[in-house]
């Protein structure tokens, strides 16, 4: 029973000492979003996520796995499951090609971490989801295309 | 204000299969506002992390392109039952949330 009420007072704490440090200049939002791969995001075409994943030239794997439905009814959500087979996985990312911005997801692995992430995202139209692994300082694609018959984006 | 989010652990062999649902509307900042016709911002999970006994074992950057209330699944082998697993998010407003569990 008070186990939100205990949530919303530390979130409460929690906001306010960001806000603080913010104030003060201590932490600049640009700096604390530092991580984020914003030129990767922010591509409009795969090229450019591509590019800003740090991937040239991926070669084709059939180590690579994607899970995903052939027609998507919903383009809100798609269901999406990654796995790669392939030895010292260390990242695995999902686009969606024809969306606006087409790298959806970038996934970081370490500590044990098997080549698996699912997930579930948006696809504005029919395109291709594709996959990138990053192994052994060597990258990997694979790609499988989802129709969908109602856009997720907009609207 | 980030709502509590939900999460499993369960031991499959030596593998312990993780499961986040995490409470976000994932704004992708190009959707209208159906009264108003204003473009709603953006807002939407930008970093993920999970660590497993205190390792980190997925850091994850996601884009607008994530479903609303995100689902996250994803497999970590050689951890024991009754390990701790931390998730924690942060979105592109600086709000913050973290759930944890242990591994049954």
């Amino acid at each position: 029973m008070n186990a939100l009420r205990r949530n919303v007072l530390k979130g409460a704490a929690g906001a306010s000492t960001v806000a603080i440090a913010v104030a003060a200049g201590l932490l600049k939002p640009t700096q604390a979003m530092a991580a984020w791969n914003a030129a990767a995001f922010d591509a409009k075409n795969v090229g450019g996520a591509m590019k800003g994943l740090g991937v040239s030239a991926p070669v084709d794997s059939k180590d690579i796995i994607i899970k995903a439905p052939d027609i998507a009814e919903n383009g809100a959500v798609v269901p999406v499951e990654v796995t790669s087979n392939i030895a010292g996985t260390t990242s695995i990312a999902i686009l969606a090609e024809k969306n606006g911005t087409p790298l959806v997801a970038d996934f970081t692995l370490s500590g044990g971490a098997l080549g698996f992430v699912s997930t579930r995202i948006k696809m504005g139209q029919t395109s291709l989801v594709r996959a990138v692994v990053k192994a052994g300082g060597k990258s990997y694609t694979a790609a499988k295309e989802v129709k969908v018959t109602i856009g997720g984006c907009g609207g | 204000m980030a709502e509590p989010m939900r999460i499993r652990a369960t031991m499959t062999g030596d593998v312990a299969d993780v499961k986040v649902l995490m409470n976000h509307p994932m704004e992708t900042g190009q959707r209208k506002d159906a009264k108003t016709g204003q473009l709603v911002p953006a807002h939407f999970i930008q970093e993920v992390t999970a660590t497993v006994g205190g390792t980190t074992v997925l850091s994850a950057n996601l884009g607008s392109g994530v479903s609303k209330n995100p689902y996250l699944g994803f497999k970590v082998k050689g951890p024991k039952a009754g390990d701790k697993v931390v998730v924690n998010w942060t979105d592109n407003k600086g709000d913050k949330n973290t759930a944890e569990t242990t591994i049954a």
